[in-house]
């Protein structure tokens, strides 16, 4: 319940933070919304020796239009993503799946940009981003690069942030009225789903995206690939676990969470072609 | 004795809004936790991340030299310390195995969370910090954690007692020699099946907390403790410890929630005090959940078999179970004894004949100890025996409710044959009190709609139907408000089950009652106070309740059992009866008339036929102070203790439906409605008595359908918080739907019943047989618990090959 | 480090780890002691408070992020000796029993009905998905919720 003690630093601006991160190495970590690292610190399962706090970086906190895409702030927290009138005109799959993170409390602290960049394959804004083609901004200390959603996420907690480098801004594509669906699957309301599913289509486009079936958030290709080939719903969905790697844990055998992606898919692009 | 008393101020049975609330509410009331004790040491206890080890060196050196650090102990340190082991207080036979339990292990650690070595510290951080520099050096031992492979002896768990079995316990009763084999033999139907209890963490909201408070010069202790039973703890440290048991004061100041979890005496209770007396200073520990989850007992955890014979009717012939129960790594206050009180029930609430056979082998694992949780014993029995029940319905090809009226105890079977009430006495030779199963049954199916729901099912069960309905009933009885002292010397209980209360009306007329009952969310100061207000005549408001510190109310027994209301409520109207006595007495010598000629109403004496000729009892309490002109031979003061020793134990009975549906695709039970009919005789406060049952449900139907202490095979707790183990919340659990009827005990004189523990005696096996209802048309007729997504599509897998 | 926190009105100011909890700095530097802890995983909500005006998990905050924010406990609940609505209800309807998950129950309860006022019994168990409860089963403490949406 206590973590182990740390130094903390807070950051007034990106570059103050990037630059702390610098000087304090491998040991030191960003401190967004917390609600990703501190419980992990409090079982002292992560024991970072010094934090950087980047929660008062005002300025990366924002949902804007930005003309074909809606660029998000990564300190924008999931109850903000939910309930932004833009995203939920533009890209309404993000603000429903934002609705379903944790509970109340939780949304009301953590935010997009420290779900994505703990790149945790059960989180339900990693896959849903990555369903949407998004393209993640991150900023190091010779500047920002871009990221394609699909890039980055390389292994179990694993992305393609270098050490020093900081989420700092969503962009997601506008969906343009396709037609969505998020599959949460879990067995208690507040817990990390078992399976989850977030997908779109659009006259003969269409992303779908799986949580908790691998190491990483899973991008189902071959579901699209199908779909945009002629297949049937029921057959396209039957593709669902193709690109996916799930391992058994205490909720889903290997073999149930392949079989829950196949019908969470299936009901996914059903209400999805609505 | 009457059986209903007469209603002189009609507080009882009032829906009365409970004066505990608004400390509970504000943030005012103080759980242990809560105290500021100043100059208190920090106690952080290290625990082996192995289930099975032995110790071979520990260095506490680095330890003991990081700053704010006191002191650190290991179990060798503090041997000589204890006067005794860890008590259990439940032999539940002359040959049962009991392996000496300190609070820090010594040579071996025999689960993952027991305690091996104690840090004192100057903060809480501080001494948390220091465990993860203690070097302990361990040799692994092999893991014990299927109760048949334990069995087998083939790794034994304590040496010292050569075996991994602790005890067997039987009763068999037969009306004649062989009448079991012969029934089953004669039987015209029979089922044997075989159920798995899996073992359940209590996870009471608040974890344990404590706090021992000495004064070295005066030679006292006190010890705070989140307990259901400060008296118990009480005589036990002074035990454990070597204290002469009057200088050992317990309070348990709010306590949140117990279900049996803080009915122990835990190594941390008594670290703290002895580590307190060493040090001359306060010394307090503070649970963490995680650690709660290895360190608080666990409940359940049996394989259940359990076989039916029945005639061609369908009629019960005979009932034999075959018990394993797991009693972890270590034996801790009644964890023998938990089985036991489930042995009296696996005839349900049958007409069973004298053709019983139980018995129950009960072996060491290398995991967390086990002992009560909320039912304990009874809803594995109830479990059992009601989904036997529609397993045996199923065979005979008949409806399940049918099937449990036909065997139903009749109304008329309490009464004689003169029709005076005498209650039912058992194949077991208990007297059940009182009992209306098919009136509670009645009203069940009423509320529930039974015959709708079947034909409901009829349509919508179809070959191929991606969501199955299915209805599942249970009609318990709980054996509860334990217990007759000489009914718990026969199973042999290291004490006895009455309750103590003292009533005193003080010069003010305003009331003190004083109860030897432990609340830790019951609403007893508020029952209590009605009970007290409706005998004495008084407001309720003009009542206080005084409890949970043994100086203040030094004889009890606490809380546990459903037993407060059924053994401390009713010592809490002896009481009173005392004191009205009493005052009669003073009363007669003040109206100058005969004590026989009074008559007591709303709180006032009157001589009968006269009645302006009255005193009130508040004038008399006055009288009993001043003590000016009392009657010869009577003390001042209006004050009586009175100890109520149950004749009976109290059987609540009644009946659950639950309907659920399930979806074949995913495997997940969605529970549509949930209705609830008990009896527990009188209420005192239906608000509570409701509150009660909606808990309890949810408790049983969290054991269907979420919760499972989950270990691998090392012998590692896989749920080991509140992230993993899944108690559920608000969104998971649908609303209940309560009703009642009320049969009176006729045992005690309020005509009480506990209902502490019925909800959770009901639901488990309601909501299972409600899943295998939905999916017994595709050839399911048996899951375990939890019966979670995976394993309800792994069933349907089994059936269908795979093919929804 | 240095932090200032404005807890039911009052500038708290004490010298605290950085690892310090806000729940932690609340309970045991402001001696605030109605908010409860429950677990150590953010999963049962007893140690609910407001931050900012908006219902948080203070076990998962560390005091220093809420450094110059304005919290509100249950203490801060009730005005002139009367209890808030909420806290009325949660009486009425019998919403508590051992009341050691209430405190977070009650508060997450009035952030629920500050972003939706009217919420039907189903939004009612949604919106407290973050709060565990052993005792009631949670029925009347939906209850004493819609009740209190009624007032």
């Amino acid at each position: 319940m206590i973590p182990a003690a740390f130094d903390y630093k807070r950051a007034g601006s990106a570059e103050e933070a990037i630059a702390l991160i610098g000087q304090h190495g491998d040991e030191a970590k960003f401190l967004a919304g917390g609600h990703s690292l501190i419980p992990l610190m409090k079982l002292r399962l992560a024991q970072p020796t010094v934090l950087v706090d980047i929660g008062r970086v005002k300025d990366l906190s924002y949902v804007k239009d930005a003309g074909n895409h809606i660029a998000i702030g990564a300190l924008t927290r999931h109850m903000d993503v939910e309930k932004s009138p833009v995203l939920k005109q533009h890209v309404p799959l993000l603000a429903h799946a934002a609705s379903h993170v944790g509970d109340a409390q939780v949304r009301h602290r953590g935010t997009i940009g420290g779900s994505i960049a703990h790149a945790d394959p059960a989180s339900d804004l990693p896959a849903t981003t990555l369903a949407l083609g998004a393209t993640y901004v991150v900023q190091g200390p010779n500047g920002k690069r871009e990221i394609a959603a699909k890039d980055f996420y390389r292994g179990f907690l694993e992305s393609a942030l270098a050490p020093d480098e900081m989420l700092v801004e969503i962009k997601v594509p506008k969906m343009n009225g396709a037609g969505w669906s998020f599959q949460k699957f879990n067995r208690r309301a507040q817990d990390w789903a078992i399976v989850g599913v977030a997908a779109w289509r659009n006259n003969g486009t269409s992303g779908v995206a799986l949580v908790n079936m691998g190491s990483t958030p899973v991008l189902a290709a071959a579901v699209s690939a199908a779909l945009s080939s002629g297949a049937s719903v029921a057959d396209a969905a039957n593709r669902a676990a193709d690109d996916a790697e799930p391992q058994s844990d205490l909720n889903a055998s290997v073999e149930y969470r392949t079989h829950l992606a196949k019908v969470l898919v299936r009901r996914a692009l059903e209400e999805a072609s609505k | 004795m009457s059986i209903t008393q007469e209603r002189t101020t009609n507080v009882i049975g009032q829906r009365m809004l409970r004066r505990e609330d608004p400390a509970l509410l504000t943030g005012e009331a103080k759980f242990v936790n809560d105290l500021v004790i100043p100059g208190a040491l920090h106690l952080a206890v290290l625990r082996s991340p192995y289930a099975h080890a032995r110790i071979k060196s520990i260095d506490v050196s680095d330890a003991a030299s990081m700053p704010g650090v006191v002191a650190v102990y290991t179990g060798k340190d503090l041997h000589s310390t204890w006067a005794a082991p860890m008590p259990c207080a439940w032999p539940v036979t002359p040959d049962m195995k009991n392996p000496a339990h300190y609070p820090l292990a010594v040579d071996k650690a025999c689960y993952v969370g027991d305690g091996v070595a104690a840090v004192l510290a100057t903060s809480e951080a501080a001494s948390r910090d220091a465990l993860d520099a203690i070097d302990v050096v361990y040799e692994p031992l092999a893991a014990v954690i299927d109760l048949e492979d334990a069995l087998t002896d083939r790794t034994i768990i304590h040496e010292s007692i050569g075996t991994n079995k602790s005890y067997t316990w039987n009763l068999k009763v037969e009306s004649a020699e062989g009448a079991v084999d012969k029934a089953f033999k004669t039987a015209a139907f029979t089922v044997s099946e075989r159920y798995v209890q899996q073992r359940l963490i209590p996870m009471a909201m608040e974890p344990r907390a404590v706090a021992a408070v000495p004064q070295p010069f005066g030679g006292d202790v006190t010890l705070y403790s989140a307990t259901q039973v400060p008296h118990i703890l009480k005589v036990m440290t002074a035990i454990t410890l070597g204290i002469p048991e009057h200088q050992m004061r317990v309070v348990a100041p709010s306590v949140g929630g117990g279900f049996g979890s803080k009915l122990d005496v835990y190594a941390e209770e008594l670290l703290c005090v002895a580590l307190a007396r060493k040090h001359g200073a306060p010394v307090r520990w503070v649970e963490e959940r995680s650690e709660n989850t290895q360190a608080t007992i666990h409940g359940r955890g049996q394989i259940q078999n359990i076989e039916l014979a029945a005639d061609k009717d369908g009629k019960l012939t005979a009932v034999r179970v075959r018990l394993i129960g797991d009693m972890g790594a270590y034996l801790q206050l009644v964890t023998p004894g938990v089985p036991l009180l489930g042995a009296f029930l696996y005839g349900g609430v049958y007409d069973l004949p004298q053709a019983y056979d139980f018995s129950c082998t009960s072996v060491f694992t290398t995991m967390t100890p086990t002992d009560a949780y909320r039912g304990a014993g009874r809803p594995e029995a109830t479990y059992a025996i009601e989904v036997a029940m529609d397993a045996l319905a199923r065979t005979m090809g008949i409806d399940p409710y049918e099937l449990r009226k036909r065997n139903y105890i009749k109304k008329e079977q309490f009464y004689d044959a003169a029709g005076n009430p005498v209650g039912y006495t058992a194949f077991h030779g208990l007297n059940y009190d009182s009992g209306d199963h098919l009136a509670a049954a009645e009203k069940a199916m009423q509320h529930a709609d039974y015959t709708g729901l079947r034909k409901k099912q009829k349509t919508q069960n179809v070959p191929g139907a991606r969501k199955r309905l299915g209805i599942g009933m249970t009609s318990y009885f709980e054996m509860c408000g334990l217990a007759p002292s000489r009914v718990l010397a026969s199973l042999n209980y290291g004490a006895g089950g009455w309750e103590s209360a003292t009533v005193r009306v003080l010069p003010t007329s305003k009331v003190q009652v004083v109860t030897g009952t432990s609340p830790h969310g019951q609403g007893h100061e508020t029952s209590w106070a009605m009970i007290a207000a409706e005998k004495l005549g008084v407001a309720p408001e003009d009542v206080d309740v005084l409890h949970s510190d043994t100086a203040i109310a030094p004889l009890g027994l606490d809380t546990y059992g459903s037993r407060s209301l059924a053994v401390g409520g009713v010592a809490i109207a002896g009481a009173c009866d005392k004191v009205i006595d009493k005052a009669r007495l003073i009363a007669a010598h003040q109206l100058e008339c005969a004590a026989e000629d009074l008559e007591f109403a709303k709180g006032v004496f009157s001589v009968k036929g006269s009645p302006d000729k009255a005193v009130p009892i508040a004038a008399i309490a006055f009288a009993a102070f001043t003590a000016h002109n009392l009657p010869d031979g009577v003390e001042p003061n209006l004050e009586a203790q009175y100890t109520h020793d149950p004749k009976n134990f109290s059987w609540p009975f009644g009946t659950h439906i639950c309907v659920v549906e399930v979806d074949t695709e995913t495997g997940k039970v969605d529970v549509l409605k949930y209705v609830a009919v008990d009896d527990c005789g009188n209420q005192i406060n239906p608000l509570i008595v409701e509150g009660q049952v909606h808990g309890g449900v949810v408790q049983g139907m969290a054991q269907a359908l979420y919760e499972e202490a989950v270990y691998d095979q090392d012998g590692n707790l896989k749920t080991s918080n509140l992230a993993e183990y899944l108690v559920p919340a608000a969104c998971d659990v649908p609303p209940i739907t309560t009703d009642f009827t009320v049969t009176p005990s006729t045992t005690n004189q309020l005509g009480v019943k506990g209902i502490g523990e019925a909800g959770t005696i009901g639901a488990a096996s309601a909501v299972m047989n409600a899943v295998i209802d939905a999916l017994s048309g595709l050839g399911i007729t048996s899951l375990d618990m939890p019966a979670s997504p995976n394993n309800v599509w792994k069933a349907l897998q089994s059936v269908q090959g795979g093919k929804q | 480090m240095k932090v200032s926190i404005t807890i039911n009105g009052t500038v708290q100011s004490h010298d605290v780890e950085p690892r310090t909890l806000l729940v932690h700095y609340i309970r045991e530097h402001a001696h605030l002691t109605g908010t409860n802890i429950g677990c150590d995983t953010s999963s049962c909500g007893a140690c609910t408070v407001h931050l900012d005006g908006e219902a948080v998990k203070s076990c998962t905050i560390l005091a220093a992020q809420a450094d110059g924010g304005s919290v509100t406990t249950i203490e801060g609940l009730s005005k002139n000796g009367e209890m808030h609505p909420m806290q009325k209800a949660f009486m009425e309807n019998h919403g508590l029993q051992c009341g050691y998950c209430t405190p977070g129950m009650v508060m997450a309860a009035i952030g629920l009905l500050n972003e939706n006022p009217k919420p039907t019994d189903e939004e009612v168990r949604l919106g407290l998905e973050g709060n565990l409860c052993r005792c009631t089963g949670y029925h009347n403490i939906v209850k004493s919720v819609l009740a209190a949406a009624k007032k």
